[in-house]
Formats: C-alpha cells, structure tokens, sequence
C-alpha cells in the first residue's frame, strides 16, 4: 500500500452528505478520471467531481449517456487512469454490459450506484436497496465481483477509497452500494491526512516486453497489468482468451479463464470480507443488515433488548462477495436470523442458502420510499423468538 | 511465404521480400477469420502501410475495435490493441485518448457497430472533437451474424432480415461525420489502396476527430445474396463506378444499390479539440490556480501535410 497523493485529500472534518463524500473518497483514492450522466439521486457526485477534480489534475467527463460512461472508465484504466463512473436506477441497468466486460478484461474500475426505487423510473428521488442482486448478476455470463454498502456518509468516504484500493488489488469492478438516503444525508464526515490514507497501487509489471503474459495469474489469481503505451503491445479483448490475451473460444480456454476469474474472488473471500458484528455472541437473534436499514434496524434491536431479548447485529459492509462460511458457523447457535431489507427479498437469500435450514430466516421486506417503520422489524423479533 | 505487397519492385524474389507489414501483424494469429475476398484485410495492409509511414511512436499507438468481423481488426495488429463491446469502440477510445492525451488512438469499426449500435457514441464524439481517428469498414451489410440488413444496406439489397429487398433509407456516412462537426472526412473503396493509405496517413495527421469510410466486399454473404459475383467483381464495380471528387459535398456522396460512389477527401478543416476547449474554459474561470490538463508532446510539433496531389490519383 501507498500513501494516498495529498493533492486529492480534503483533509479536515466537514459537514456532508454521502455524495459528495464519496466524491471525496474517489480523490483521496487518487480517481483521476470520472465519466458520468446526470441522473438522480446520484447526480451530486459527479456535480462535486466535475468542480473539484479539474484542480487535482484529473478531468470529468459528461458522456452521452451510461453505455458510454461505463466503457469510458475502462478505457481509461488502460491509459493508467483510477476511473470510476457514478448512477442510479435505470443507469445502472444500461451499464451491465461494460460489468462483464471489465470483469473479462480484468479492468480496475468503481461504479457507484445512489440506489432508488424501481424497477423502471421507478422512484427517482426516494430510496431503495433493490439492486443488490443486478450489482451480483447483472451482467450476463458466470463472474464475481465486490460490492460495498456505506451507511453514512463517513462511510461514503470510507468505502469509496475501499473500494478503489480492493479493484486495484483484486482487478474487477467494484460497486458501491449506496442508497438515496445515505446519498442525500448530511453528517459529520472527517477526512484525514494524506499519510492516514493507504491505497493499492495499480499491480505494474516488472516483466520486460516479450516476457509477460498479459492474463497469467499470480499466486492470487490476479495478472499484473500494463498500460497502453507501455511497449507490451498488449491485446485485450471481451472474448475468452488465452494467457496472452489472444482469443481462445473453446471449452478448456472457457474453463481456465472463468475458474481464475471466479476463484481469485471466491477463495479470497474472507481477506475480502468486512462485516461488523454487535453482541452476536450468545445472542438468540441476529438481525443481518446493510446501508441504511442497519441504521434503521438499530432502533429495533434497542427496543427488543428492552424487552429482554438477546439480539446480535451483523452488518454487510462488503456484501459480495458475501460471507457465506460466517452465517454458516453463526446458524446453528441461532434461533432465527432476521434480514431487514429495502427490497422484497435479496441479501436473504444467501443468509437462508447458508442457513441451509438449521435455523429460521425471517425477512423484513419493504419496497422502497422510505426506510422501515422500526417498529416492523421489532415485531418480526417478537415472531422469531417466539 | 505471400508477400503480395505494392511497392515491392519486379525483379526482387517473392520468396525474399519480407513483407514490410509482417512486423505489425501478430502473424501467430493467422489465418485470420476473414472470408476469402472480404475487404477488411485489404483496409489492414493499407493501415500498416500508414502507419510505417507516418513516422508515428508505433508504441504510443492503439486499436480499439467493437464487435464484428471489422472488430477482428484490433486483434490481428501488433499494437496496444482493445477489442471491446459491440457499438462501444469510441466512448472506450474516448477514455483511452483522455486518460492518456499521449496515445494516438485509432477505432476500426465496420458500419453497424459504427452507427447503428454505437451511431449516438459517434455523432457525439465527433461534436465534442476527441481527437481519435475513426475508420469504418462499410461493407453494407452485418457479416459476423450472417449477412442481415444494417443502417448502410441500400434499398433493394437482399439481406437475410430483408428477404424481399432492404426497404430502409441508409445511412450516409460522410454526411453524417461532417454534420456532426468531424474535422477529416474522407471516402475510398478497397479498390484505391494508395489513396487510402494516405487517407490513413492524412488522418492519423490530424488533430481532432478524423473519419475515413472504406467501402468493402462481403462476398460471402452480401455479393453472393445479391448475385453480385465475389470479391474481384466488387473491385470492379468500384473501379468502374467510383467518381472521385475531392471536397465534395457530402450530401450529394450517398450510395444506392450498384451505383456511382462519390470518393475522394470531402473535409479537412480546424476546430479545437475538447482537451483545447476544456483546458481554455477551465484557465478563464479557475484563473491561475488551474494547471492545464497535459495534452499531447506531438500537439507542439508540426503535423505533416499531405500535397493534393497524393490524394484522388484515380
């Protein structure tokens, strides 16, 4: 890890809301390119990037739509840039297909989505956590990725330098889950100083011309990367390919390149994993949340322990890829885990996959709007205790 | 090995002439998935060729190339090379150039991922003038997928999603690139490898947004539905019915079914280039503080400027 360069770093504590947090973050991560299109409730990130990244020597660019904002950044990676784009609702659904390929092509990138509720238009200016599983599986094709849910706008920040420092290390698209909520709330945000702040540089060769082999993985299962103008004269393409990059469509070269892709991920998954655990010991019931409904929850939990009802809280900071070994150990010393979601049923399904019936899975579904009426997820407690 | 190369003399053996454009092919790679008689690879000698002659950093250059048999391209040539979405080559090239103004990006593409898929990434890279080169393989018709009816398929054609003739107004692409606000517009066939290749030449030269529309054969599938013989009959057709008018209005450069084609250089103009505009706008308003974005080191030198004459010798 590296020392963030100062010149993206606002250091100080500020009073902001989760947009222009993660604005902030993707600086003090060194993003020194951004595309994007207006699109509410994520349009403030790029207003924020479009002022303030001219003077930290990066440029912003309004493309003419997502399609075009999510290929820019990747096209930017290869010229040595940290690139991310930034949408919500129906902009993240045009952006699938760059997903897949930047998870092909290996290309570090962030996409931060401001999630709304939909499907469709949807609701534009209200919150939801509905996307959860597009951010998964969205694009076509078998692939893993990593996604971050912030609950504040300190986390804003936080998560967004996460999850530029986790593309670099583990060169796939990082998502950063965000919701209208978080986005649009105004709090306490402390940035620290330059020195406070580590990043992943970008994973360069040593490997002269001629030696490196552009889609060889490392001991992680992570190639090392070029940029263009580099020498390496490097092909990149979306088709399955070979260690050279060159394409290669049969089933054994299909076979290799998906298992790494796959693997570098999955058998990672627990250096990759950040979850916060409350009292989860001992507890009867453990309430599995993220984003703004661990913060809604929270209210809950208080009540149900007033009520004499030992309840744990685990919160998915890193929701992929998902900590499927921590619900399997946490299942059997459960009577119940309670999932509060802005959707009608996503994240629970991995807490029931892994629950695999040895204890309850009860979710708290709401469809988006607002947050959960505190009281709701107090009463599926109740339920599950009794 | 074929050396089938203009330029090489007469008297030297075949068998002894390296190929000049061997060294920036990856020739592992071949053969390549190009029909026989397919013009693509034809517009490739003629890019190489270009390229050996515009004295370019040949590292500092890449390919970015969407989907389709034109696609193929950024795999075949022994540069950075980026083989992308279908559609998508120019807002990835649009990334590349700004990430690194240094590079000199070039987008192979063929005329429906040209402008049909990716016909809003082309008209709006060409107002706000990145300075790429764009080069489109118009062969009429969708040749990856079997030969259906694209944005540039002239009435009448058979295609195999217009079994009773194409119906639709085409697409004519030079109009479209100087509407637009492209500052290089240019038109060959595969016929005039020469003034192509200085097209290419003249293209990669030019600073800003630069088009150049090569028509093609696809005889495995266009040629042959339309009982228009194979590839050497298209060369043919286009030595035949090729009109070269240099500065031409565009509007006037339309192609239907086996007629005429309008060809020649139809713009050459100067406007500044986004980088320009966004690093002008940026220094008036922020005021000292603002360190200009880093442009191109080739941006403070003269560009070389192709005679008239090289250009439309047909």
């Amino acid at each position: 890890m590296e020392q963030a360069d100062p010149k993206g770093v606002l250091t100080g504590v500020h009073f902001l809301d989760g947009d222009h947090a993660c604005c902030e973050g993707a600086l003090a991560a060194g993003c020194r390119f951004v595309a994007g299109y207006p699109i509410t409730p994520s349009t403030e990130v790029v207003e924020r990037i479009a002022a303030r990244i001219p003077q930290v020597g990066g440029i912003f660019i309004q493309m003419e739509d997502e399609i075009a904002s999510s290929i820019a950044i990747l096209g930017a990676a290869w010229a040595g840039k940290k690139s991310m784009t930034v949408t919500s609702g129906p902009g993240f659904s045009l952006m699938m297909e760059h997903v897949g390929l930047a998870v092909m092509t290996e290309t570090p990138c962030v996409f931060i989505n401001v999630q709304r509720g939909g499907p469709s238009t949807g609701l534009p200016t209200l919150p939801g956590q509905a996307d959860m599983m597009q951010a998964r599986w969205g694009s076509h094709g078998d692939y893993e990725i990593i996604a971050l849910a912030p609950n504040s706008p300190q986390e804003c920040f936080d998560l967004t330098v996460k999850a530029f420092n986790l593309s670099e290390q583990w060169r796939v698209p990082v998502f950063v889950m965000m919701d209208e909520c978080v986005g649009h709330m105004t709090e306490r945000v402390m940035i620290p100083s330059a020195e406070e702040i580590s990043v992943y540089p970008r994973r360069f060769t040593t490997k002269k011309p001629g030696e490196y082999l552009p889609y060889a993985g490392g001991e992680d299962g992570v190639p090392e990367m070029v940029r263009a103008g580099d020498g390496y004269r490097i092909h990149v393409t979306g088709l399955t390919h070979d260690e050279r990059g060159y394409p290669a469509m049969n089933a054994k070269a299909q076979e290799k390149l998906i298992s790494r892709l796959v693997g570098k991920i999955r058998k990672n998954e627990s250096s990759i994993r950040c979850i916060e655990e409350d009292q989860i010991d001992g507890a009867d019931i453990a309430i599995i949340s993220y984003g703004i409904t661990s913060r809604v929850a929270l209210h809950a939990v208080e009540m149900a322990r007033d009520r004499g009802i030992k309840v744990g809280t685990l919160r998915l900071l890193v929701c992929w890829p998902f900590p499927e070994s921590r619900i399997r150990e946490l299942a059997p010393r459960v009577k119940a885990f309670v999932v509060p979601e802005m959707n009608y049923g996503q994240m629970v399904r991995e807490v029931e996959r892994n629950a695999a019936g040895r204890t309850k899975t009860i979710l708290v579904p709401h469809a988006g709007g607002t947050v959960h009426d505190p009281k709701v997820i107090l009463d599926a407690i109740m339920e599950a205790v009794r | 090995m074929s050396t089938i190369a203009f330029g090489s003399g007469p008297e030297e053996s075949l068998e002894e002439v390296e190929n000049p454009v061997n060294k920036l092919l990856r020739k592992e790679r071949m053969p390549s998935i190009w029909c026989p008689g397919c013009g693509v690879g034809t517009t490739v000698n003629c890019f190489v060729r270009a390229l050996e002659e515009s004295h370019l950093d040949l590292d500092n250059v890449a390919v970015v190339s969407g989907i389709g048999c034109t696609g193929r391209v950024a795999g075949y040539i022994r540069l950075d090379s980026f083989h992308t979405t279908h559609g998508r080559p120019i807002p990835f090239a649009t990334g590349l150039k700004l990430g690194n103004p240094d590079l000199k990006v070039v987008v192979y593409t063929g005329d429906g991922d040209l402008m049909a898929i990716g016909g809003n990434h082309f008209i709006h890279a060409a107002r706000r003038n990145i300075d790429i080169t764009v080069i489109c393989v118009n062969n009429l018709t969708y040749g990856m997928t079997g030969g259906q009816v694209g944005p540039t398929t002239p009435r009448s054609a058979i295609a195999a999603t217009a079994p009773y003739g194409a119906y639709e107004e085409p697409f004519n692409l030079p109009a479209v690139a100087e509407s637009a606000g492209a500052v290089y517009v240019a038109r060959w066939t595969v016929y005039h490898v020469r003034q192509l290749a200085t097209a290419f030449k003249e293209a990669l030269a030019k600073r800003g947004f630069s088009f150049v529309e090569v028509i093609a054969p696809c005889p495995t599938l266009y040629q042959r539905r339309n009982r228009l013989g194979d590839g050497l009959d298209a060369l043919k057709y286009y030595k035949a019915k090729s009109i070269v008018k240099n500065g031409a209005d565009t509007r006037t450069a339309e192609i239907s079914f086996q007629s005429d084609i309008v060809v020649g250089k139809f713009v050459d103009r100067e406007r500044p280039t986004v980088l320009d505009s966004m690093n002008k706008r940026l220094a008036e308003s922020i005021g000292a503080g603002y360190v200009p974005y880093p442009l191109s080191e080739d941006d403070t030198m003269e560009r070389p400027r192709m005679e008239e004459e090289d250009c439309g010798d047909h």
